[in-house]
């Protein structure tokens, strides 16, 4: 049924052509689909762009605001980061591509579907699920994941109603990456600090009552180990009115590894000595990091429903350097915090049964990008490589995937004589299924009024919570 | 009528948009010849001439000699001026270097490798340059961020190398050995 549809529009298509209706230049020249607008699918459509003049390329995005992660996961209080989205609207615009909002791959429209409408499909969906503790009292309240703590105060829609109770004195943090000093900066950051970013209006109102006071931040392994870089600890080291709260006997043995390590890691471990008993001494808040921990149990409060504590196990570290591994022993301690929230990564998932998906390590299996014996079918991003890396290693990743996919339109391996119809079929399949999809001119009202709804206070913008009210604005 | 309205708009946009990318390529009051020069990048740049043209005197003291030279070994000598930020001016004559956060020392994309005898002629970088550079690929010890690189005379035939960071490189139908 599908595919009488998509000859009819070709057929349609190309007698339009055939009239002189002014369509795209270029009809004759690949045509690629990218499933997520992130860092990722950005960026591996401007280098498409780039390399080649006859190529047109399509966003697809579930939401219907562009960005992924460079809006809902970069933190508040890093707006540089984010100076990327010009790039992106830069890609946006150009006049070769172009984004569709509100589709969502795999329900609306299935990969299967896209592949015979395009010349290659490159899915960069990223990773929206976390890895599960896997203890038990995983499921009390009081337990978030760090990406929907960090949704939360980052606007995701459907995490708009996580309602966290900031009222206890301790919080801890399971994880000790760059999520996690974000999560533990904005928790302890004050309140000034915050007022003028785009953090939404609920979680600043939330942290003006917040009762925190002390932030643990704990991980499997030692000092040695540390995932977070060197900003995002300085940051943290430099925060006004806290102090660092660390256990001397953690770093025994460090000093003496020092001039042999890299030099990232050199400047990283230098400035966590310097850490140890830092800080204004008489400061109401503190921050530490608890090595070679590892959580074995979330322990109930009286009512038996709400987190009060967490049972850690004390690992030995066997080896050395970044590969290092963590033995538990039998040795426990038990913490007590009314917040937990676990940073220990986020997970992709499996979109469409059409695509293969190895589910232990919960990426698309891929060799540089060509997605395994699928042939027109590539991934980039955290989909293809796992969650990790900040926006540059996406970028890098992203062009890798891009050129891959340039060479295989080179050499044959993506047979370019066949005329695909691309939006074209892909718009008309939507409609019938009653997808209305929202043009990057749409974002552009949306984020208008994201920026004006931000000025009365002082905010760069105020960010729109609900996807209902987005669509109307987008299609206003 | 419009198109002076337009103009005007094009103007305010253009001094923003300048203040992060000077890169006249793309601007339209330098495509529309209209360019007063005012949001010019270089420091020394000369008043305004009186017809409204991009400022384009150089003086011989005010040239500086910059080579790129990119993934593939690819050599583009290109004529800066004093005050020029490598990061634009690279830019500005299309190689292909990045500057996602747009010289906010928020990224590494800018990475560029520099000409060994040049290293000691650039200013130490700061703290903030350092921790950036920590996290870039294939870190050198003439590592530098293209985007804190502000040419002057000292820096005349200053070659800078973009890193190789991919695995599978493959540029204008170089076809990678099998291995």
């Amino acid at each position: 049924m599908q595919k009488m549809i998509i000859n009819r529009i070709v057929r349609i298509h190309i007698l339009s052509r055939a009239t002189g209706w002014r369509g795209l230049s270029s009809v004759s020249g690949p045509r690629v689909c990218v499933v997520g607008g992130g860092p990722a699918g950005f960026y591996t459509a401007q280098q498409l762009l780039k390399a080649r003049q006859d190529a047109l390329v399509d966003i697809y995005e579930r939401l219907p605001v562009p960005f992924g992660l460079v809006r809902f996961g970069v933190a508040p209080d890093h707006p540089e980061v984010k100076n990327v989205i010009n790039t992106f609207t830069q890609t946006a615009h150009h006049e070769r591509c172009s984004f569709h909002g509100n589709v969502n791959v795999g329900r609306d429209v299935s990969v299967e579907e896209l592949r015979q409408a395009y010349h290659a499909v490159v899915l960069s969906y990223g990773a929206e699920a976390n890895r599960p503790i896997g203890i038990p009292g995983e499921n009390l309240s009081g337990i978030f994941s760090a990406k929907d703590f960090v949704g939360w105060y980052n606007g995701i829609p459907a995490n708009k109603e996580l309602c966290p109770d900031l009222s206890c004195e301790t919080a801890v943090i399971l994880g000790q990456g760059n999520v996690a000093l974000d999560v533990a900066r904005i928790l302890l950051s004050p309140l000034d600090t915050l007022k003028t970013t785009d953090i939404t209006q609920h979680a600043l109102k939330a942290l003006a009552g917040s009762g925190v006071r002390r932030v643990l931040i704990i991980g499997r392994r030692g000092p040695l180990q540390i995932a977070c870089t060197i900003k995002e600890l300085r940051e943290l080291v430099n925060l006004p009115n806290t102090r660092a709260e660390m256990l001397l006997s953690d770093f025994e043995g460090i000093k003496e590894t020092l001039k042999d390590l890299p030099r990232p890691r050199k400047r990283l471990t230098d400035l966590l000595m310097k850490a140890v008993n830092g800080g204004e001494d008489k400061a109401e808040k503190s921050w530490s990091f608890r090595f070679s921990r590892s959580p074995v149990e979330v322990l109930a409060g009286a009512d038996g429903k709400r987190a009060a504590g967490i049972r850690l196990a004390l690992n030995k570290l066997e080896g050395s350097g970044e590969n290092a591994r963590a033995v538990p022993t039998d040795q426990l301690e038990d913490v007590d915090c009314g917040l937990i929230i676990s940073s220990i990564g986020y997970k992709s998932i499996l979109i469409d049964p059409a695509v293969p998906f190895d589910p232990r390590r919960s990426v698309v299996p891929n060799d540089m990008g060509r997605v395994q014996d699928t042939p027109g079918l590539y991934c980039s991003g955290w989909v293809k490589r796992g969650p990790t890396g900040v926006i540059a290693t996406t970028m890098n990743d992203s062009f890798d995937t891009a050129r891959v996919l340039l060479q295989d339109m080179e050499t044959g391996e993506l047979d370019l004589s066949i005329k695909k119809p691309g939006a074209q079929a892909i718009s008309a399949l939507l409609q019938t299924r009653g997808v209305r999809t929202v043009l990057f001119s749409d974002w552009e009202k949306i984020n208008a009024e994201e920026e004006r709804r931000g000025k009365p206070h002082g905010k760069p913008r105020e960010k729109l919570l609900d996807v209902e009210e987005m669509l109307q604005i987008a299609w206003s | 009528m419009a198109a002076s309205a337009a103009v005007r708009a094009s103007v305010t946009f253009t001094q923003r948009l300048v203040r992060v990318s000077p890169d006249c390529s793309i601007c339209p009051l330098h495509r529309l010849n209209l360019c007063t020069g005012s949001a010019g990048a270089s420091v020394s740049a000369p008043s305004v001439s009186a017809s409204g043209d991009c400022q384009k005197e150089e003086t011989q003291e005010q040239v500086v000699h910059v080579v790129f030279v990119d993934r593939s070994g690819r050599r583009s000598p290109v004529k800066a001026k004093v005050g020029d930020n490598a990061l634009y001016l690279a830019h500005k004559h299309g190689i292909d270097l990045e500057g996602a956060c747009e010289a906010s020392l928020a990224c590494s994309t800018c990475h560029v490798y520099v000409k060994s005898e040049f290293c000691a002629k650039l200013p130490a970088p700061e703290e903030r340059e350092d921790d950036m550079l920590d996290m870039a690929p294939m870190l050198q010890e003439n590592s530098r961020l293209g985007c804190q690189i502000i040419l002057t005379p000292e820096l005349d035939g200053i070659e800078l190398t973009l890193p190789r960071v991919t695995r599978n490189f493959y540029v204008d139908g170089h076809v990678p050995k099998p291995h």
